[in-house]
């Protein structure tokens, strides 16, 4: 009675698609397209808001509203074209131009920020095992851990500066710490979430092989939070930037974005163009930073369907570079 | 083909019980005074409406829950032993994967806790896959199988450290009756090839019970009991002719009258 049929459904072999145009338009393609769509928005946006301004001499009235638009004056929303000529420009007379300080400035707060990143992370990560592990400790210390971050980092970052030269006779060494205290939070909740949410069967199947905790903590509990420990890091990845950022401020230390933000922030009203590119530099920070994380991820986490339309379009574009590029694993 | 019952007795339940306590606070009793003596090398089916306890009677036999007093001996020992020297596979009816791993890692699971050398792990889970007919698809992640393969693969899991006592939780509950079919043809061929090997599968399907078992026991409900245990002498090897024979037929309708009288 058995049929042949019904023996080998097709399965869907992901790793055999095949790219061609329809495919590409469809997928990465059309995602690219709607980036760009939008990125043209957000110029016309912008410099819309400062040709209304120019026409309307900054003011105009909308019924009985009175609407000032001196903000869009060149000397708060600099054009577009005046922020990318100030970063190909130098910043002082015979130094390098813009981009070359602020790339390199930018390398200094990446290399901190990762390493208080990977602090943040490891102790996220221990803190959400132990806690798994027993009830009473996390029952005892999940206040002090969700009361850490109530404390705004803001008025923490100084004291902590002052205790790491006193310490370590170095202010450097502060500044992870506080990027780790920024970063350790979300992965502790991600995680010790992912380790509990085990389909009770999942369980089961350990218990029927007289399995140990620990092997139920590697085998099961574990894999099954790498999912959510990955979205944690995704949200910790460009927030260990700001944090490192805010973090150099009472440090005086010059050498990264941060000494770079307040320098152009004193000079704003002269030159409002040079804090815009160093802002656009710090987000481009932060984006690589979470682009590093999420393709970590998709080597990672091979064994996933791809879920949802971010995931579809990471899968495929790193699929796509795999595919182009001459240094292929398969 | 041997009908012959061997006389060694696996499991050995006698005037066992089951109570819990609801949410609202009442004591449901899930089993009342269970007998039944299992020997080795029989299929059993436990049949019964919902709420008959029969995947009850299946969990306390594997030891994930207690009994609330009452005798259970498997092999000799008490099921906690039993569980602890891993002398059952269990099947439920959600395959159960692990997502991360590949069909073949997922078959070498029970055989990683149980410390068998890398080698042996490997050709053991090949040789399982081989036996469910999945040796093609040893690299593919689960959720690129269909929900038949998925629970073939289950089963080749639950077989891989050649366990004699192999329980089922309604294995194939949630599959469509072509593939349902199947995969009974595959488990009694399996249990055929597997000489002296155990089998309790809970199921509310009456067509498959007869088909697979050498004896179902038909449960009642509230509280659990078993209200009747019908032989099942169908000839071995069963095939699309057991089907189509008068005895199948017969021993069908005994089963759903009994079921019959135990729902009202």
């Amino acid at each position: 009675m058995s049929t042949v049929s019904d023996s080998q459904p097709n399965p869907p072999t992901p790793s055999k698609i095949r790219y061609n145009l329809q495919e590409f338009l469809d997928g990465t393609g059309g995602t690219v397209l709607y980036f760009i769509a939008i990125l043209l928005c957000l110029i016309g946006a912008w410099e819309g808001a400062k040709f209304i301004g120019q026409e309307t001499d900054y003011q105009f009235e909308l019924g009985p509203i009175k609407i000032n638009l001196s903000m869009t004056r060149d000397l708060n929303m600099p054009h577009l074209k005046d922020i990318a000529e100030a970063l190909s420009k130098p910043s002082q007379r015979q130094g390098p131009p813009l981009i070359e300080i602020l790339v390199k400035k930018a390398t200094y707060t990446l290399r901190l920020a990762i390493i208080g990143f990977a602090i943040g992370t490891t102790i996220g990560l221990a803190l959400a095992i132990l806690f798994a592990h027993s009830r009473l400790l996390e029952r005892g210390l999940m206040p002090y851990v969700v009361a850490s971050q109530t404390v705004p980092i803001l008025a923490l970052a100084p004291m902590v500066i002052i205790w790491s030269e006193k310490l370590f006779g170095s202010r450097e060494i502060g500044m992870p710490m506080i990027t780790a205290y920024l970063a350790f939070f979300p992965v502790t909740i991600y995680t010790l979430r992912g380790l509990s949410d085990v389909p009770p069967t999942a369980l089961e199947l350990m218990k029927s092989y007289a399995a140990t905790r620990r092997e139920i903590l590697w085998k099961l509990r574990f894999p099954n939070a790498v999912p959510y420990i990955f979205t944690a890091l995704k949200i910790t990845a460009p927030a260990s930037v700001v944090g490192t950022i805010i973090a150099e401020l009472p440090t005086g230390i010059q050498d990264g974005l941060g000494g770079a933000i307040i320098n152009f922030a004193q000079y704003y009203i002269s030159g409002p163009a040079r804090l815009w590119a160093t802002n656009f530099v710090t987000a481009m920070a932060g984006i690589l930073f979470f682009v590093t994380v999420a393709f970590t991820e998709w080597l990672v986490i091979r064994w996933k369907r791809p879920s949802n339309r971010l995931d579809r379009w990471i899968d495929t574009f790193f699929k796509y570079l795999r595919h182009i590029s001459p240094i292929s694993n398969d | 083909m041997t009908a012959v019952q061997d006389t060694k007795t696996i499991i050995s339940i006698k005037d066992l019980n089951k109570e819990y306590v609801s949410s609202d606070g009442k004591v449901v009793r899930a089993l009342q005074n269970i007998n039944l003596d299992i020997h080795e090398g029989e299929f059993i089916s436990l049949i019964g409406p919902s709420g008959c306890g029969k995947s009850t009677l299946l969990r306390l036999i594997a030891d994930l829950i207690q009994p609330t007093n009452g005798q259970l001996t498997i092999n000799g020992h008490s099921a906690n032993e039993a569980r602890k020297n891993r002398e059952y596979g269990f099947v439920f009816q959600s395959a159960t994967l692990y997502d991360w791993r590949t069909v073949l890692k997922n078959v070498q699971l029970p055989l990683e806790v149980m410390r068998y050398s890398r080698k042996e792990r490997d050709q053991r889970a090949r040789d399982m896959l081989k036996l469910v007919d999945l040796t093609d698809f040893a690299e593919h992640f689960p959720w690129q199988l269909s929900g038949g393969m998925q629970q073939r693969v289950s089963i080749a899991r639950a077989l891989a450290f050649e366990p004699n006592l192999l329980l089922m939780d309604e294995p194939f509950g949630a599959l469509d009756e072509m593939t349902r079919e199947r995969l009974n043809n595959e488990l009694l061929e399996i249990w055929g090839k597997i000489s002296s090997m155990t089998v309790i599968f809970v199921t509310h399907n009456i067509s498959e019970a007869v088909y697979l078992s050498s004896r179902v026991v038909v449960m009642s409900p509230r509280p659990g009991q078993i209200s009747q245990i019908v032989d099942i002498d169908l000839p071995h090897p069963r095939g699309p002719e057991t089907l189509d024979s008068d005895r199948y037929f017969h021993l069908i309708s005994e089963v759903r009258h009994l079921l019959r009288e135990v729902h009202d």
